[in-house]
């Protein structure tokens, strides 16, 4: 067994530099989700504003209609059909992958992170909004002072939440030749033909990254309930 | 009065809206509990399905073929069934061995660890020996050949393998398409796709600048795509193309060796060749 162990080791691993592909790969995972990450909460941000002053006050009903459309067809597609898309179609010539997959994955983000502001913004109490208005501040002051941080507290473990099943999205950019830490895996098993550690290695490293985020998340719930005493 | 005349109409409205409420309820529940039962007679008709392939395979046995139906003419999708050179040749040597060919479709670099794990007994997919694969599996002999060429676009400036130095090569992940552009590239300079066809659509777009692939697929894509990508240079290297199987089933191989050999000299391989490649 570990005779084996150790043989499978060296084939998966170390012969012909095998775990630079390992490296690579989570480094092109990390730049893509760190960047659709960005890109996420400044579209969902915008979105979400706007889809919340619409029920708050019923204006900016047209922008309210794209916005909606938007959440409509990102929601209702696959995230990796959307990739296929923007790759094959709308950039069908470009050639630099990284920017393509940032994009895809941080428009497909931006339909969800919305939600999340949106419901942010609805779950403050109207009173606020109320009460900063006779304080004399305008909707948009109001806004920016009194609901929005309030709402940025109660959405951020949600928001989190996202960015973790983001990085496990980000495993479909394969499709469009993209070297991430999944087709690491895949190139090194169709090399040595033994999916055991290969695979094993790819989940490990995921849920590595996805443990060190969860705490991270732990630790910023912590910090922001020590406001509410 | 009024007022419980007022109270007496809304009861009777509220229960009438209870009542079509229940009443559509009730509808929506028939027809659930109607697909259920559909879904339940599928369940069976699979099942009875089932039972006659567990039956065919106390028979005669079922020889389970992986391949990669995105690689024509060698195999590929033809309506609802799956067609090629592998497919017509594998079927004979099913039929040589008394068994049931069942064909699994899968992508081309999961079909080594499916023989070796035993979800298939075979492989075909224009596998050509490699020594590294020999770890894994068995190889038969070989039942056909081909060659590796390079393809790019109608206009571009490459003419052979000489000039691909910092050029960006597609290919499909696992082939020896993809080794052999490792080799001559480097590893940075390799485009893995999932499968050829999405190779040759980023040749088109500009995407890539060349793509070494298999010589027969190669002659379907240039005849798919006249007059936008062309072949250049010499054969890159020869392939010999061989039935896998676990290493362990040494029996099988030995079987698939004799068949190959009785349909070799029937002439059999030939004529199934020159069905799907014209000679030119």
């Amino acid at each position: 067994m570990w005779g084996n162990f150790s043989e499978q080791f060296y084939l998966n691993f170390i012969q012909d530099d095998r775990w630079k592909y390992f490296v690579n790969g989570l480094k092109v995972t990390l730049i893509i989700t760190l960047f659709a990450v960005l890109l996420g909460v400044v579209i969902g941000l915008i979105v979400g504003v706007i889809r919340s002053t619409y029920e708050k006050t019923h204006k900016l009903k047209i922008l309210n209609f794209l916005c909606s459309i938007y959440l409509t067809v990102i929601r209702g597609t696959p995230v990796v059909v959307q990739l296929m898309i923007i790759y094959y179609i709308i950039f069908a010539n470009a050639r630099n992958k990284i920017p393509i997959a940032i994009l895809a994955f941080g428009i497909n983000s931006g339909a969800y992170v919305a939600e999340i502001f949106r419901s942010g913004i609805m779950s403050i109490d109207q009173g606020q909004l109320e009460a900063g208005r006779s304080l004399g501040f305008n909707y948009r002051q109001t806004m920016w002072y009194i609901v929005m941080p309030q709402a940025f507290k109660n959405v951020l473990p949600a928001l989190c939440n996202e960015f973790i099943a983001l990085l496990k999205e980000t495993s479909v950019s394969g499709y469009i030749a993209l070297q991430d830490l999944t087709k690491a895996g895949d190139i090194v098993r169709s090399r040595t033909f033994s999916p055991f550690m290969p695979l094993m290695a790819v989940a490990a490293i995921y849920l590595v990254c996805v443990v060190i985020l969860t705490q991270g998340v732990k630790i910023l719930e912590r910090r922001l309930r020590q406001s509410e005493r | 009065m009024k007022k419980k005349v007022f109270a007496l109409t809304m009861a009777a409205v509220m229960a009438a809206a209870s009542l079509t409420g229940c009443g559509s309820k009730e509808a929506e529940t028939q027809a659930a509990a109607q697909e259920t039962s559909t879904a339940q007679a599928e369940g069976e008709a699979t099942e009875a399905e089932e039972t006659t392939e567990a039956a065919a395979e106390a028979e005669g046995g079922v020889l389970v073929m992986a391949t990669n139906a995105e690689f024509e003419p060698w195999e590929y999708h033809d309506g609802d069934s799956i067609v090629g050179i592998d497919v017509e040749i594998a079927q004979a040597i099913a039929d040589k061995l008394g068994m049931e060919l069942q064909i699994e479709d899968m992508a081309f670099d999961a079909i080594i660890p499916s023989v070796v794990s035993g979800k298939a007994d075979i492989g075909m997919a224009a596998i050509s020996y490699d020594e590294d694969r020999a770890k894994s599996v068995s190889f038969s002999d070989n039942y056909a050949g081909s060659s590796l060429v390079l393809l790019v676009a109608e206009d571009s400036e490459i003419a052979s393998a000489d000039d691909l130095e910092g050029k960006l090569v597609g290919a499909q992940t696992g082939t020896t398409g993809e080794l052999t552009a490792t080799e001559m590239v480097g590893d940075s300079n390799v485009e893995r796709y999932n499968s050829y066809f999405e190779a040759v659509q980023s040749l088109l777009t500009g995407k890539i600048d060349a793509i070494i692939i298999d010589g027969a697929p190669a002659k379907v894509f240039l005849s798919q795509n006249e007059g936008k990508i062309k072949q250049v240079g010499d054969a890159l290297s020869n392939e010999e193309y061989a039935v896998v199987a676990a290493l362990d089933n040494t029996e099988l191989i030995e079987k698939i060796n004799g068949a190959i050999s009785e349909l070799q000299e029937s002439g059999e391989i030939d004529t199934i060749m020159n069905k799907y490649i014209p000679a030119e």
